[in-house]
């Protein structure tokens, strides 16, 4: 077995099994601690109705918030944008998904791909320097920030530099790529870019708490 | 030329923005040994845990976000004062005790057991540097209600005894006497006759049975004692059946300010026997923003069940009275602003009732930049204004607020929280400021038509 036949082998699928059972782990933990009743009087009904709306209001900053946080903002929307057109609008990557989904959806060219990827790449460095020089950054941030930081741009890293070779076997490059996916894979239920599905959580169930007090969400 | 005192050492490569912990006192209560005080201080936040607040602590990205909506640091430039760092310790041993994957966390020793030193130095955080405002809730891009966070940690510090000096003293006043102000029922039945002769109007106490329970809150009994007679003017004139009573009238709620739930609820079940007894349909709450929070949305879940009568903020009442036309008042020629105490708007959802008893009013109304919701704290809430070592900042805080009125150039500032009344009359003292704040409630009441008041 050489390298590409691992990667897209066993490490990919042990990968995936740990990429479920992890964020099955981390969502039943928190689903399941125990809730208290609310008996205040509601002032609004509030339901899936208020989690959805706030899951999908605080995707935008409110007004007054808007200059100061214009910068992490707008380079975080580029670098999830990306990530997204990059994960799930390469035709590579679709024709992958097609083997195990069983459909495909339309593609994007190469070249708007990797656009998009060199965006999200230009972005995650553009936080990672706002991190390390803004003292309140520095100060909150731990090994988790950096790491999913890292974690998350490279595959993204190694995918452009496919076309690019540098001297290096396609088929190296291509494993080393997917190792990078399976690193991606595996780390994301244990650290902060759990927040893929924990937003829903955290947005949603404050959503509900304050729709219900008729307050400001 | 300079000499360096050899004394000192001469640091040049110290980062200059490097985390300065805050040179405060560190107060305790109690003789427990330091273990102790952690063990409580942890267990005492973790155990009403549930899926909202852990998820809260899972979730943070560390975006640094809630640092541009938090008062604290964006008048000092300092990243302690970043909302979600004050619940750091917390977070810590969240993740490293009952988080899904606390068993890897303390395997791999990858989260640092909380210390005494480390709760000493966060007294400062939890307590002197957050009003519990929640303007930070509102910027978490994860929909973090980071204030709801730091009340939860005053749960575990109060009962670790880590708590400031002043603030504890207040609460364990108002435990110990029913009011942090030391008013007893017969000075509050005094005060009430003073008034009464006063104003020239009719207060009803003690009454047996009534629809309406009206409470006070002790600032406005001992600092602004008219409130009491602009409260009876308006339940007079709007016709209710109504009364004070001697067996529950403090309305503020310092159990809950200093973190401790059993003070919290033993105030709450004063106000709530007495609306019992007297089979009151309605409590209104007197202008006092934590009060509101206090009664309104946690004082039923201090009663274990429904509460069997409404509770309305004062501001609620007159909107409703006004909307309705139980009372009428004459228009007030008059530019005004408002601000909107946190507990009342931005946490508590009455945002609009205090604009539409301005409409009634026919003022001039200058709305804030940014006001309403996003309105900046006064910077005295959260029990905030009792710690006197917590001044200087909280001083320096309320230039924010100053500048936010100053731009509006109205008449008159107005608002509807005698906590946060206090807050502005003392920083009016202190900077010698030209707007003195006003009640909304007594503008409503001196402005009342011919034969109501």
């Amino acid at each position: 077995m050489d390298l590409l036949e691992f990667a897209r082998g066993p490490a990919l699928q042990w990968a995936a099994y740990i990429l479920v059972a992890g964020s099955i782990w981390r969502i039943v933990g928190i689903l399941l601690l125990k809730e208290k009743s609310d008996f205040s009087e509601p002032r609004k009904r509030a339901g899936l109705g208020s989690a959805l709306k706030v899951v999908y209001t605080r995707s935008f900053t409110a007004p007054p918030f808007a200059k100061a946080t214009m910068y992490p903002k707008m380079m975080a929307y580029v670098q999830h944008v990306g990530l997204f057109a990059v994960v799930f609008l390469f035709v590579p990557h679709i024709m992958f998904f097609k083997g195990f989904l069983g459909f495909e959806w339309p593609g994007l060219p190469n070249s708007v791909i990797y656009v998009f990827g060199v965006a999200a790449v230009v972005a995650s460095l553009a936080l990672l320097i706002r991190r390390v020089t803004s003292p309140v950054l520095r100060l909150i941030s731990n090994f988790d920030d950096y790491f999913s930081g890292f974690v998350a741009i490279l595959p993204i890293a190694t995918g452009l530099l496919i076309p690019v070779r540098l001297g290096i076997r396609y088929e190296d490059l291509l494993a080393i790529h997917i190792l990078s996916v399976v690193l991606f894979m595996i780390w994301l239920p244990f650290g902060k870019l759990g927040h893929v599905f924990l937003v829903f959580i955290t947005r949603g169930t404050t959503g509900i708490a304050f729709e219900r007090r008729g307050a400001k969400t | 030329m300079t000499t360096v005192d050899g004394r000192h050492k001469l640091d040049r490569e110290a980062e200059r923005l490097a985390y300065k912990p805050p040179e405060v006192r560190h107060d305790k209560q109690g003789d427990m040994d330091s273990n102790e005080r952690i063990d409580k201080a942890m267990w005492n936040f973790l155990k009403n845990f549930n899926t909202q607040t852990a998820s809260y602590l899972d979730g943070c990205l560390h975006c640094g976000m809630c640092a541009d909506a938090c008062h604290f640091h964006v008048r000092t430039d300092d990243p302690q004062y970043t909302p979600i760092w004050k619940i750091e310790l917390f977070k810590r041993t969240y993740k490293r005790n009952v988080g899904p994957f606390a068993f890897f966390y303390r395997l791999l020793g990858l989260k640092r057991k909380v210390t005494i030193e480390d709760l000493e130095e966060w007294q400062h955080l939890i307590y002197d540097s957050c009003t519990v405002c929640g303007r930070c809730s509102l910027v978490c891009p994860m929909g973090i209600d980071i204030a709801g966070l730091v009340s939860m940690a005053r749960h575990g510090m109060f009962k670790a005894g880590l708590i400031p000096h002043e603030l504890h003293e207040v609460a364990k006043r108002a435990a110990e006497t029913g009011t942090p102000l030391g008013i007893t029922p017969d000075k509050f039945e005094d005060r009430v006759d003073w008034m009464a002769d006063e104003h020239d109007v009719e207060i009803p106490m003690d009454v047996d049975k009534a629809d309406v329970l009206a409470v006070m809150s002790s600032i406005e009994i001992q600092k602004y004692p008219q409130s009491i007679a602009a409260t009876a003017k308006i339940l007079n004139a709007a016709g209710e059946s109504w009364t004070f009573r001697t067996d529950g009238f403090e309305a503020t709620n310092f159990g809950l300010l200093s973190g401790n739930p059993e003070w919290q609820k033993t105030a709450s079940m004063k106000l709530i026997d007495a609306a019992v007894k007297i089979g009151a349909k309605t409590l209104v709450l007197p202008e006092c923003g934590h009060a509101y929070m206090a009664l309104r949305w946690m004082g039923a879940n201090m009663y274990g069940k429904p509460l069997p009568f409404k509770v309305l903020h004062i501001s609620e009442y007159l909107a409703d009275a006004l909307n309705t036309g139980k009372i009428t008042v004459k228009k007030v020629d008059k530019s005004v602003t408002y601000h909107d105490p946190c507990q009342v708007s931005r946490r508590g959802g009455a945002t609009q009732a205090a604009r539409d008893v301005i409409r009634h009013l026919g003022v001039d109304f200058r709305e804030m930049e940014y006001g309403g919701d996003y309105n900046w704290c006064c910077g005295g809430g959260g029990g905030v204004v009792t710690i006197t070592r917590a001044d200087p900042l909280r001083h320096r805080v309320f230039k924010l607020k100053m500048d936010q009125v100053e731009s509006t150039e109205a008449d008159e500032l107005l608002s509807s929280c005698a906590n946060c009344r206090q807050s502005f009359d003392d920083c009016q003292e202190h900077f010698g400021w030209d707007y003195t704040m006003g009640s909304l409630m007594e503008m409503v009441a001196e402005n009342l038509e011919e034969g109501q008041s």
